[in-house]
C-alpha cells in the first residue's frame, strides 16, 4: 500500500500553477488546497470557492456599533441623568453623530477581523498547518489528496506538463513545527 | 491575474535586474534576519537617549504637576496641544496611504504602506502620551470615560474633547488591527525561514497563517472593507481634533473652515514625515529597487497639492476674518501676522506655503537631498502652524491687562524633543523585527509592473514606438535603473 498522503505540485510561477489547476480539473482530479505567498486573483472561481460573506458581517457589526453608541448616549444624557449644560437640549442628536460614527467603525472593523480570525482558525500560538515551507516565500503549491485521487503517475505528469519545478509525495500532511 | 501586464506608459514600480519572488524576500528580510548594522545602532542610541529624556521630563511633570510648564493664566494650552495635534496629523498619512490609495487601486502604495502604517501607530502613541501628560494627573484620564462613578454623573458627550477620546482611541485601535492583519503573511514568511527560538516566536505572532486560498480570499475582503471604513475614519479624526478649537468662542479658533483645513494639513505633514523616514530607510536598507523615484515623486506631488490647499486655507481664514466685520476676529489675525509672534506666523507661511511650491520643478521633486530637506521644512512648518493657532490666538485675550507672552520651560521642550526620540525608538525597533515593506503585496507587482517585465516587452519590440519612447524618457529620473541598456532597445 502506498503511504503517500498528499501530492504537492510546486511551481515558481503563478500562471503556470493556474495552468496546473486547469490540467488537473480537466481530468477530474480534485484539488485539496493551494498555498501561495501572495493572493492569486481569479483562483477562487477556478477552484469554486464561494465569495466571502465577511463584508456582510462587517455591515451587521457596524449597525450594531451605531445602535449601541446611540443607546448608550441616549441612556446617559437623556434618560439616566439629564444635565443642564448651558440650558441646551438634552437630546441633541447632532452631538451624537461623532461617537455613533466612531463606534460604527470600531465595531465593524473589530467584528470583521475577529470573524476572519475565527473563520480561518487564526489565533496567537496556533500550530501553523503548512505543507511546504517555501509556500510563504517563492513557491506556489497545489496540494492533492493522494488517498482519494489514486492515479498518482497521471497527476505527476499533469503537474510536470504545466511546469511544476518539483513534485513531492508526502507521507505527512503538514510540516512539523515541533 | 498575475500575468496581466500594465500599460507600457506607466512607470515601473519595482526596478532592478533578476527580481524574483525569493529575491524580494531576501532583500526585505536582510535587517530582520541579520544583526543590525552600525547606522541602526547609532540611530537607536540617539533615539533611545531622546526617549530617556522624554521619560525624565514626563516623570517630572507628573511629580510637580503642569506647573512645571510655562503655562500661565492667559495661555493655558501651548506646547502640549501643539505637540498632540502635530503627532496626530503626522499619523494620518499612514492610513491615507494604506486605505485611500488601496481604494483608488494605486499600486505604488504596496511598497510604502507597511512602514507608513507603522509610522501612524507610533505617531498616534506619541499623540496619546500628550493627552495623558497634559492632564497633569494621568489617573484623571479615567474621568474622560463614561464609567459609573461615585458622583453618579456621566461625561459631557456634547463636548468635542470627549468625541476626541472616542475618535483617537478608535483610530489607534483600528489602525493597529489593520496593520497587524496585513503583517500576518509576512510574519509567516519569516517564521518559515527561521529556526529555533526565532521560529517559535514568529510562529506565535503569525497566528498560524498558511497562505491557503480561503485565507487569502478572506484576507483581501478584510483589507478592502477595512480600507473602506478607515477612509472616513481618518477624515473624522482630524475633523474632531479641529473641533476641539472650532467649537470654542475664541477668536482665531472659531472658524468653520477648520475641519477640511486640518485634514489637508494632516495629510501634508504626514506625507512629509513619510518622505523624511523613507528616504533614509531606502538608502540605509538598500531598498532603492522597491521604493523608487516614482514613489518619491508621487509623494512630492501630494505634498504640493495638500500644501497648496493649506495655503488657500490660510488666506481664506484671513479674508473671512476681515469680511466678518468682527473686530476681535480681525485683531486676532492681524496680531498673528504682525504682532509679537510674527516670526512664528511667517515661519509657518514660508515652510508650508512657499517652499513646497519648489516641488513644481521636476529637478527638485526628483532630487533626493532636496526632497529630504523640504520634507523636514514641512515638518517644522506644520509644527509652527499649530503653535500659531494655539498660542497666538490665546496670548492676547479680551482684557489687555492679561496680555502675556508664552515661554516654554525646559520640561516642555524636553517632552517634545523626547517624543521624537520615542517615535524613532519605536520605528527603529519595528525595522529590526518586522519586514518594513509588505512583501506579499510587492510580489504582486513582479509580473505586472516591474522594470524587468517592461524591458522584456520592449525587447519583443511589438509596442507603439511613441509609447516606448515615452516610457524610456520616464526612466531617466530613476536612480536605480541602468540606463545604458535602454540605448539599444
Amino acid at each position: 500500500m502506498d503511504s503517500t498522503k498528499y501530492i504537492l505540485g510546486i511551481f515558481d510561477d503563478p500562471d503556470e500553477m493556474m495552468k496546473g489547476i486547469d490540467n488537473l480539473k480537466e481530468k477530474g482530479i480534485s484539488i485539496y488546497d493551494v498555498f501561495s505567498p501572495m493572493p492569486i486573483h481569479g483562483i477562487e472561481n477556478k477552484l469554486g470557492v464561494k465569495e466571502s460573506r465577511l463584508p456582510i458581517a462587517a455591515f451587521i457589526f457596524g449597525c450594531t456599533g451605531c445602535t449601541v453608541a446611540f443607546c448608550m448616549l441616549y441612556y446617559m444624557l437623556v434618560h439616566d441623568w439629564p444635565q443642564n449644560i448651558g440650558g441646551k437640549p438634552h437630546f441633541a442628536v447632532p452631538d451624537f453623530v461623532p461617537i455613533c460614527f466612531e463606534w460604527t467603525v470600531l465595531f465593524s472593523s473589530f467584528g470583521m477581523v475577529f470573524t476572519y480570525f475565527y473563520a480561518n482558525h487564526l489565533f496567537p500560538g496556533r500550530a501553523p498547518r503548512v505543507m511546504d515551507l517555501r509556500a510563504t516565500d517563492d513557491r506556489f503549491v497545489i496540494a492533492i489528496n493522494a488517498k482519494t485521487n489514486t492515479a498518482h503517475d497521471q497527476i505527476d505528469s499533469l503537474l510536470k506538463e504545466a511546469g511544476a519545478v518539483e513534485i513531492k509525495h508526502n507521507d505527512r500532511k503538514y510540516v512539523s513545527y515541533e | 491575474m498575475s500575468s496581466h501586464h500594465e500599460s507600457i506608459i506607466r512607470e515601473p514600480l519595482i526596478t532592478g535586474e533578476n527580481i524574483t519572488y525569493s529575491k524580494i524576500t531576501d532583500d526585505i528580510l536582510v535587517p530582520v534576519e541579520n544583526m543590525p548594522n552600525k547606522a541602526w545602532w547609532i540611530g537607536f542610541t540617539v533615539a533611545s537617549a531622546g526617549a530617556l529624556l522624554w521619560l525624565v521630563a514626563v516623570s517630572y511633570t507628573f511629580w510637580y504637576g503642569i506647573g512645571a510648564w510655562g503655562l500661565n493664566k492667559t495661555v493655558g494650552w501651548a506646547w502640549d496641544i501643539t505637540g498632540f495635534v502635530w503627532w496626530v496629523g503626522i499619523g494620518h498619512a499612514g492610513t491615507l496611504i494604506s486605505a485611500v490609495l488601496l481604494l483608488f487601486r494605486q499600486n505604488w502604495r504596496n511598497s510604502i504602506n507597511r512602514s507608513a502604517e507603522a509610522m501612524t501607530i507610533f505617531a498616534v502613541i506619541c499623540a496619546a502620551t500628550y493627552i495623558v501628560a497634559h492632564m497633569g494627573r494621568p489617573w484623571m484620564a479615567l474621568y474622560s470615560l463614561p464609567l459609573p462613578n461615585q458622583y453618579v454623573l456621566w461625561v459631557n458627550f456634547n463636548s468635542p474633547l470627549i468625541w476626541d477620546v472616542f475618535a483617537i482611541s478608535t483610530y489607534f485601535s483600528v489602525s493597529l488591527v489593520f496593520w497587524y492583519t496585513g503583517l500576518l503573511p509576512d510574519i509567516a514568511t519569516i517564521r518559515d525561514r527561521a529556526t529555533g527560538l526565532r521560529r517559535k516566536i514568529y510562529s506565535v505572532m503569525s497566528f498560524g497563517w498558511n497562505g491557503s486560498v480561503k485565507t487569502w480570499q478572506r484576507f483581501e475582503a478584510v483589507s478592502l472593507v477595512l480600507a473602506g471604513v478607515s477612509t472616513p475614519l481618518v477624515l473624522s479624526v482630524h475633523t474632531i481634533v479641529s473641533m476641539d478649537f472650532a467649537t470654542s468662542l475664541e477668536p482665531g479658533w472659531h472658524t468653520t473652515i477648520f475641519p477640511p483645513y486640518f485634514v489637508a494639513g494632516a495629510i501634508f505633514s504626514g506625507f512629509a514625515m513619510v518622505q523624511t523616514l523613507l528616504l533614509v530607510v531606502r538608502k540605509v536598507m538598500s531598498l532603492e529597487n522597491y521604493i523608487t523615484m516614482f514613489h518619491i515623486e508621487s509623494m512630492n506631488k501630494i505634498i504640493i497639492l495638500t500644501g497648496s490647499i493649506v495655503g488657500v486655507a490660510y488666506i481664506t481664514e484671513f479674508f473671512i476674518a476681515w469680511y466678518s466685520g468682527s473686530e476681535y476676529e480681525q485683531y486676532a489675525f492681524i496680531n498673528r501676522s504682525t504682532g509679537p509672534y510674527w516670526w512664528a506666523y511667517w515661519s509657518m507661511m514660508t515652510c508650508n506655503v512657499i517652499t513646497p511650491q519648489l516641488f513644481w520643478f521636476k529637478k527638485i521633486r526628483t532630487s533626493i537631498p532636496a526632497s529630504w530637506v523640504l520634507s523636514i521644512i514641512v515638518n517644522i512648518g506644520m509644527w509652527f502652524e499649530r503653535f500659531v493657532i494655539i498660542v497666538t490666538s490665546l496670548h492676547r485675550d479680551y482684557l489687555p491687562s492679561s496680555w502675556v507672552m508664552f515661554y516654554p520651560t525646559w520640561v516642555e521642550v524636553s517632552i517634545f524633543v523626547g517624543s521624537i526620540g520615542v517615535f524613532f525608538t519605536l520605528f527603529l525597533l519595528f525595522l529590526r523585527v518586522l519586514p518594513s515593506v509588505a512583501m506579499a503585496e510587492v510580489k504582486l507587482l513582479v509580473k505586472s509592473s516591474s522594470e524587468q517585465e517592461k524591458k522584456k516587452l520592449l525587447k519583443q519590440g511589438q509596442l507603439d514606438t511613441e509609447q516606448a519612447a515615452f516610457y524610456k524618457e520616464n526612466l531617466v529620473k530613476y536612480d536605480s535603473v541602468e540606463k545604458t541598456e535602454y540605448a539599444n532597445i
